[in-house]
């Protein structure tokens, strides 16, 4: 087996048990305040509607907002590290048919594998900071994912490069 | 199998990896994992067409009331109205779970298929191993389906039912399987000599297989350039849209205007439809694309004519670009929309049994496909 294809496959089972630890840690420990926050946050703010208390409805919206805000995100942080974990193995058991020289399919695996964890890591960190840098982050290895994809997607395309 | 840690070969540095003998561990989880595919796309259909919608209207219904009880001042109907939405959400909730488990168990099992030969295992174990990961694939996502029917009936605990008990079961047994199968895998490679493994699936270079890859490739890419735009585009203006809508509602609804009420509540439902295509149209995208790419692996074991095997491949890709496609234009053209979206996930299904039934129809060995029939 190939560097670049053992680090594809075993980076990919490295990053799915990462994401399954954090999402069995995010159900124990997050999950059920997170939705109790934000289901008695919006009751609360239409609560406070039936009171005619327009204040108390926008303090209770306001809570709403930042707890669907840090829930969206860390949902979508679990599913997104799993599905790229996935897309990791997946390529790399077909890395032997991209028609690319050795060093350059390492590079590939590195920007793909660099980009799996760090695109996930960017959006989870939008939850402490609402700034630029977070989503930066984000786009950066979103950017290294869809390039390194496209290159891929060109390296099967080119040819049929022979069996390892 | 021909894989053991006690063969020659092995200890020369030489492995050949082609069976595919009936009840061995690579077909059981090709079967059963293309299987649980199956039947987790003819769930989402029927719960698709026979709940999503109907919960959607009930979540809406109980929403709009919750906004007329505040509009009325009447605090228990508020309350009351949002106990309900919290039923309709669990019910909901508790079904796309299922679907999605076991979709997300069928494609385990496919890349666990895929990596049996560099499971350092005597076949017997790898068999067991199988057998648990397709018990517990199959016992959660029937406990899950279960939750919100059976709620505490006769639970032993105050908070957690028995049909959440067996679904947790299943999930216990596939992460011990799937850490067995991990165990074998280092195995492999913690081995003085790792055995070179030569496996006939992974060498292929068949026009379907070679046509499933690349389309595969394709969906992947479009469905990540898809997201991209999204997250660009759309989704810091969704979340601005929902909250601002939920409080005009509240405001709305404390000053007694009604007329203003009735227009957020149809915003919020046009908001949440948006949201819920694009992000149905990305996941899809890059759901089936993954699919078309483990099955491009096990086309050699596919028994069909090289042409029927091509043809059910275009039929895959065809409907994997048509469901996410015409999810997106659902908004627009409405039901036309949604029926050819219906008919992309057909496409999709029928195209996967057919290569179920080809897997089954597969006798044995790599070696004997030159004489495959139709």
């Amino acid at each position: 087996m190939s560097g670049s294809r053992k680090l594809l496959i075993l980076g990919g089972i490295a990053l799915a048990l990462w994401g399954m630890g954090y999402g069995t840690w995010y159900a124990v420990f997050a999950e059920h305040q997170a939705l109790d926050g934000i289901g008695a946050s919006l009751a609360a703010a239409f609560d406070a509607s039936a009171s005619r208390n327009p204040g108390e409805a926008e303090t209770a919206f306001s809570k709403y907002r930042e707890a669907k805000y840090i829930y969206d995100r860390q949902v979508d942080v679990h599913g997104h590290w799993i599905g790229l974990a996935m897309l990791l193995i997946v390529v790399g058991m077909a890395f032997d048919r991209v028609r690319f020289a050795e060093p350059h399919k390492l590079v590939l695996a590195c920007a793909l594998l660099a980009g799996a964890a760090i695109f996930p890591f960017g959006v989870l960190l939008q939850t402490f900071d609402h700034g630029a840098i977070p989503r930066g982050i984000a786009i950066l290895g979103s950017g290294l994912v869809i390039a390194a994809l496209l290159a891929i997607t060109l390296g099967i395309a080119g040819g049929e490069a022979p069996a390892e | 199998m021909a894989f053991s840690r006690s063969t020659d070969k092995e200890e020369t540095g030489e492995m050949q990896a082609s069976g595919f003998a009936p009840l061995s561990a690579r077909r059981l989880l090709v079967l059963g994992g293309i299987g649980l595919i199956l039947v987790g796309m003819l769930f989402g259909d029927i719960f698709a067409v026979f709940v999503l919608h109907q919960n959607a209207a009930r979540v809406g219904a109980s929403l709009a009331a919750a906004a007329h009880a505040a509009l009325a001042g009447d605090h228990s109907a508020v309350l009351a109205s949002f106990q309900d939405v919290g039923s309709f959400l669990e019910n909901r909730g508790t079904k796309v779970d299922t679907h999605v488990h076991l979709i997300d168990f069928g494609y385990l099992a496919l890349m666990l298929a895929v990596l049996q030969p560099w499971i350092a295992f005597e076949e017997k174990a790898k068999r067991g191993f199988a057998w648990l990961f397709l018990g517990g694939a199959a016992l959660l996502p029937i406990g899950v389906f279960l939750i919100h029917h059976v709620g505490l009936a006769y639970s032993p605990l105050q908070t957690i039912g028995w049909a959440s008990i067996f679904a947790d079961l299943g999930g216990l047994l596939v992460i011990l399987a799937t850490l067995g199968f991990l165990l074998g895998l280092v195995n492999h490679f913690r081995s003085r000599v790792p055995a070179h493994v030569k496996d006939g699936l992974l060498s292929d270079r068949s026009t379907s297989g070679r046509l499933l890859l690349g389309g595969g490739m394709v969906l992947v890419l479009a469905g990540f350039l898809h997201g991209a735009y999204y997250a660009a585009v759309d989704l810091y203006r969704h979340e601005a849209l929902d909250s601002s809508i939920l409080t005009e509602t509240a405001k709305a609804a404390a000053a007694n205007d009604a007329d203003t009420v009735d227009r957020s509540l149809e915003a919020y439902g046009q908001l949440q439809g948006d949201k819920a295509v694009k992000i149905a149209a990305h996941a899809h995208s890059i759901e089936f694309g993954l699919l078309a790419m483990m099955l491009a692996f096990f086309q050699p074991y596919v028994r069909l004519r090289e042409s029927w095997k091509i043809r059910w491949a275009y039929v895959l890709i065809l409907g994997s670009v048509l469901l996410p496609v015409c999810v997106l234009l659902e908004l627009r053209y409405g039901l036309a929309a949604g029926g050819l979206a219906d008919f992309g996930g057909l496409l999709v299904i029928l195209a996967l049994l057919a290569m179920w039934i080809g897997i089954l129809r597969y006798p044995g060995q790599l070696d004997s496909q030159a004489g495959d029939a139709g």
